[in-house]
């Protein structure tokens, strides 16, 4: 890390110092309690038991899911967003963000209301294949797809807005198509943004909590991810709060283990 | 230079500190201005405000109980907290300031007297399970044997609250092995995905098939295979507002109170 180290460090004006002191303090804090709390002896055996297993596999897989999803369907709105002149370009950029204030049971009770048996889509869709989303792990894939996206749009947006936009110029007066100019200049321009967006994606689905039990319910080994697991272990109490306690650790873990890396490398810059 | 940051970051949170025990004095001082207020305006029965941690099945019997309460105490008012009766339970023994406590089982108020937090409870209801299907029931259900059905959409509470456990114990009666499709964190959940027809078939309180309206049918389940669900209630002991709480637990019991609960499909039991 110390190889990347750019210069000295500037001294911060002394009244920062306090005050980032208690951004970080509030962060630190609960985390410090947590892993105080955490059953060390009891971990190894933990980590075996199928519930433990079984949410880790469903939250990876269903927050790699989201992530792929929103990336081929949210960088291309992302570039509509920003490089066109659609009309109601605003409405449409606060649409987008909705997920992201939306309370999460909202947007589950929201998609269930859409893709739900009886939904605005799902009724047609059950009706024609059989097809039924709530309930199962693709319904986990749409309710973490519909909280995270918002978040690798708004990020590549920015980062498109951001971009020089001569190079496509030139590409595009040299001859190449918009296609080529959109493949080969502005995705690889935008990497940055691109990245940053799908890590910030990643980490929202991973933690969803609220749409994934509303839309998707909760069952071990189908829709059960750690979010949920954590929930209602914690609820119960007693021994299961001490699984709650160590699943929490592995969800952060796990978290860490992705985030560190990819912030270091992307989001510092 | 470390210790520099640690010594600022102490006397931050040393402020911190300062400043919420001076804001709790300040909700202290309002709070007892406030009651001395209402003694003055209040002619009979008691004042001041107490939660009620009460199990998700309540909801709307307890909605009823607080206007009747509040009618009859003017200077009281009555705040819920509703969720399944085991995480209301954890809530109370890591420290949530609880009045009264109201849960759908025994099992879960037993800890809180055990720590200490309730010395006497009553039972004051009785429920029992219903099986809750959507408005034309399209999965054709007719009784418990339709949980052990695999392209059924059906759904339990999870175990550990009480309607999931009792759930469970009335399917073991009637000899089912569930194959859920989900298992919800309360009753009331598992009534909004009946209501929606998300689901086929869900097991809950015959309250709960009352609550939901013309969107829910209840199909009622042979009694030898039947659990009833007994609610104890109990004011706690950390209570600031103790004769509230009291008064809040002697109206749930009284004749009063019993027919509320009753309007809403319970059996009464005091």
């Amino acid at each position: 890390m110390s190889r990347r180290r750019r210069t000295t460090g500037d001294r911060p004006p002394w009244a920062l110092v306090p005050l980032a002191a208690v951004a970080l303090a509030f962060v630190a804090v609960p985390f410090v309690a947590l892993i105080q709390r955490v059953p060390w002896s009891a971990l190894p055996e933990l980590l075996r038991e199928p519930v433990v297993t079984d949410a880790l596999r469903l939250s990876l897989v269903s927050a790699f899911s989201a992530t792929g999803l929103s990336l081929l369907f949210g960088v291309p709105l992302a570039w509509m967003l920003a490089r066109t002149d659609v009309p109601g370009r605003g409405f449409l950029r606060g649409l987008v963000v909705l997920p992201m204030v939306l309370p999460p049971v909202v947007g589950g009770a929201a998609l269930l209301f859409a893709f739900g048996r009886f939904g605005l889509l799902g009724g047609p869709l059950f009706d024609a294949t059989g097809i039924l989303l709530p309930f199962s792990f693709s319904g986990v894939v749409f309710a973490n797809t519909f909280v995270a996206m918002p978040f690798l749009i708004v990020t590549v947006e920015a980062g498109l807005r951001a971009a020089d936009r001569r190079y496509e110029e030139a590409a595009a007066t040299l001859g190449a198509g918009r296609w080529t100019v959109f493949r080969r200049i502005t995705v690889p321009m935008a990497a940055p943004s691109i990245i940053a967006g799908a890590v910030l994606c990643w980490a929202r689905a991973l933690g969803e909590f609220g749409a994934t039990i509303t839309f998707a319910g909760n069952l071990q080994g189908r829709t059960q991810t750690m979010p949920l697991a954590i929930f209602l272990d914690l609820e119960s109490g007693g021994a299961d709060r001490e699984s709650a306690i160590a699943l929490s650790l592995i969800l952060v873990a796990v978290s860490l283990a992705v985030l560190i890396p990819l912030r270091d490398r992307w989001l510092a810059a | 230079m470390r210790r520099g940051w640690s010594r600022s970051l102490l006397a931050v949170l040393a402020g911190m500190l300062v400043l919420a025990a001076a804001c709790g004095g300040d909700d202290d001082k309002s709070d007892t201005s406030g009651n001395a207020g209402a003694t003055e305006t209040t002619a009979s029965g008691v004042d001041g405000s107490i939660t009620v941690f009460a199990a998700a099945s309540l909801t709307d019997a307890f909605g009823d109980i607080k206007e009747a309460f509040e009618k009859e105490n003017p200077g009281a008012e009555v705040t819920f907290n509703f969720a399944g009766s085991s995480a209301l339970k954890e809530q109370i023994l890591q420290g949530a300031p609880a009045d009264v406590f109201a849960s759908a089982n025994q099992s879960n108020m037993d800890p809180v007297k055990d720590a200490g937090k309730a010395s006497d409870d009553k039972v004051f209801v009785t429920n029992k399970l219903e099986i809750g299907v959507p408005k034309g029931n399209p999965g054709k259900v007719t009784g418990l044997d339709a949980f052990g059905i695999d392209n059924l959409r059906i759904g339990l509470c999870a175990e550990d609250v009480p309607c999931g456990e009792f759930g469970r114990e009335a399917l073991e009666n009637a000899g089912v092995t569930p194959k859920p499709d989900t298992e919800e964190a309360d009753v009331r959940a598992l009534l909004t995905k009946v209501q929606s027809g998300d689901l086929d078939a869900g097991l809950v309180y015959t309250t709960d098939v009352l609550a939901g309206g013309d969107q829910v049918q209840g199909i009622e389940i042979p009694a030898d295979q039947n659990v009833i669900a007994k609610y104890p209630i109990a004011a706690l002991s950390g209570s600031k507002e103790s004769a509230t709480a009291d008064a809040f637990v002697a109206f749930v019991l009284s004749p009063d109170g019993q027919k509320l609960l009753e309007k809403r499909g319970f059996t009464p039991a005091a």
